[in-house]
């Protein structure tokens, strides 16, 4: 996508806002702001504004309605693809992301509310062709079959294991829980978190 | 789901201003686990969102020895907190087994109080039911099984809020804001019965929003909370008792038991509260207790198991605050 001016640092359309909204003109401009209540009220969209996403330590100008969720803007606008669309409800932890440190759903979180976050998904764990030591344990202890739910799974141990390098087995499996495995490799998944360096010196072949 | 303005307010004040006197027109969003699965689902289609995560997010005593805990606190927030863990842990036991862990990362205190229930006709568009305005509570001759067993409808849901039936149990005051200034709810008032308020679970109006839940100073208050879930995790409990015990020696001087998922509103049972008053905490006691909570249920078609759930909840959550094994 060939970049906008109105992109361009130094203008956004929340700046351009916060000047107009002081005065009467916002109702106008900015959709179903309504007259009788929330005057001067900054509200932004319906319509595509610009957002900023800080993505695996990269910076990435988008424009997005507000009803855009952050896994739909990482995938079908900035095709990070690691991030999957299961349920889009919030029950099934394909989707989960590293939001400052925590893990997210990225289908249950606005795009622009993700603005001024670090964001991170399974993409950013790989440095160039070496696999994260969590993604290496994966492949070790055989931890997924159709791989689905692998990138969120692995996310998810990574930020388990970022906050508590030695979990033990419960604390694994509550900070796990919020990931589900149609295929059922649960105690794969399990020992792969659990196992994150022995996996570095294991011979594969 | 269907397009929407989004207004990111940066308190309380500026956030009041967004919303309107029309419901379901302009919403408060907090972390989303609710709302964002609704709209998508087309049952909340607002013109307008209203960002209320800048509302207070600390968790503070209060000068009289209390808890004051803001409704932007995340559910991970109070469930870590090990102040509030200390002085209350009905509540921070309720916050750590809300859903997922993720769910807990974003889920907000404000939105788990305000969070719409999860009857299936409810959530479904296909089912215009009576809480949607419709003429039909399909529940009734339908799939009732996690439905309430107590209460004379004419909607049999459930409260859904894990945090809704310690706050009652712990004798919350629950501090809202609107346009003409700010109130204070007692946590027992706040919900509604579905004959006094079919469109709404709360006494909160449209352009009002939940700042705080303040929790009076605990003393020598014993609380717990026990939960029988069907799954671990990613889920509601099936039914739940939250009690507070106030001792003296190993006699019960005061109690507060309340049940939830078996109601629309968190179900307190002042027979349960007199059958321990006065006694020594036992396990017969416990017992007793509970049995006198389950009195009066009125179970659906498919849901008299959830008597038997909710009875030994209340048990346990009984045993549990007296520090008596549970199993
Ligand atoms: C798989 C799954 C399992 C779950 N399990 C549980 C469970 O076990 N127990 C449980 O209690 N919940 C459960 N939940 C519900 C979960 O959505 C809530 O727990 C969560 O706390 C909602 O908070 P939120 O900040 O994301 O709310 P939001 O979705 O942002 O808001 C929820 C509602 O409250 C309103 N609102 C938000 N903040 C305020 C405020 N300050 N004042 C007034 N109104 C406000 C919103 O307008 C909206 O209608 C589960 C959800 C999922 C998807
Ligand atoms: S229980 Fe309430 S929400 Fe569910 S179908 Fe009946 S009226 Fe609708
Ligand atoms: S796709 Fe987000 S939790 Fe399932
Ligand atoms: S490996 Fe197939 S869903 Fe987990």
């Amino acid at each position: 996508m060939a970049p906008k001016k109105k992109d361009e640092p130094g203008f956004s359309r929340r700046s351009f806002l916060k000047t107009v909204g002081a005065g009467g003109v916002a109702a106008g401009v900015l959709g179903p702001a309504s007259t009788a209540e929330g005057q001067n009220v900054k509200a932004i969209g319906p319509a595509a504004s610009p957002i900023q996403l800080n993505v695996n330590g990269k910076f990435h100008r988008l424009e997005v309605e507000p009803r855009v969720t952050l896994l739909d803007a990482l995938r079908t606008r900035l095709n990070i693809t690691g991030p999957k669309r299961v349920c889009d409800r919030g029950s099934c932890g394909a989707c989960t992301v590293i939001l400052d440190g925590r893990t997210v759903y990225s289908c249950s979180m606005l795009a622009i509310e993700a603005q001024g976050k670090v964001i991170r998904t399974a993409e950013g764990l790989t440095e160039g062709t070496v696999l994260h030591s969590v993604q290496r344990a994966f492949c070790d202890h055989d931890g997924l079959m159709c791989g689905f739910c692998t990138p969120g799974f692995v996310t998810a141990a990574v930020a388990l294991l970022e906050k508590n390098p030695k979990p033990t087995r419960q604390e694994a499996r509550k900070a796990l829980d919020g990931n589900i495995c149609r295929c059922g490799t649960y105690p794969r998944v399990l020992e792969a978190a659990l196992n994150p360096k022995s996996a570095a010196g294991v011979k594969r072949g | 789901m269907k397009s929407f303005a989004y207004v990111n307010a940066a308190g309380e004040k500026e956030a009041v201003a967004a919303l309107g006197p029309e419901r379901g027109r302009f919403l408060p969003l907090a972390g989303g686990m609710d709302l964002l699965a609704l709209m998508k689902d087309y049952i909340a289609q607002p013109d307008r969102l209203v960002n209320v995560k800048g509302l207070d997010r600390a968790i503070a005593r209060t000068p009289d020895g209390g808890l004051r805990i803001g409704a932007a606190v995340t559910l991970t927030q109070l469930a870590e907190s090990a102040e509030a863990r200390r002085m209350y842990p009905a509540m921070t036991d309720a916050a750590a087994e809300v859903g997922t862990p993720q769910i807990r990362n974003v889920g907000t205190v404000g939105g788990n109080i305000n969070q719409r229930p999860r009857c299936w006709y409810f959530r479904n568009e296909e089912f215009p039911c009576l809480k949607k305005g419709g003429s039909t509570c399909y529940a009734v001759d339908g799939e009732n099984q996690y439905h309430a067993i107590f209460g004379d409808g004419p909607c049999h849901i459930v409260h859904p809020s894990s945090l809704a039936v310690p706050s009652v149990a712990l004798n919350a005051k629950f501090r809202v804001v609107g346009p003409t200034g700010e109130r204070v709810v007692d946590a027992g008032e706040y919900f509604q019965m579905p004959d006094r308020n079919l469109f709404g679970e709360t006494v909160l109006a449209p352009n009002e929003l939940l700042t705080h839940v303040m929790l009076p100073p605990p003393g020598a208050a014993r609380t717990a909370t026990y939960e029988v879930r069907f799954k671990q995790s990613h889920d509601w409990p099936l039914a739940f008792a939250s009690v507070a015990l106030s001792m003296s020696g190993d006699t019960v001087r005061g109690a507060r038991v309340v049940m939830g998922a078996v109601a629309p509103i968190p179900w307190r049972s002042p027979a349960a509260e007199a059958a321990l008053t006065g006694k020594r905490l036992t396990e017969e006691a416990a017992m007793t207790a509970a049995d006198a909570a389950v009195q009066g249920a009125k179970p659906m078609t498919l849901n008299s198991y959830k008597v038997q759930i909710a009875r030994t909840a209340v048990k346990r959550a009984i045993m549990k605050a007296a520090g008596l094994k549970t199993v």
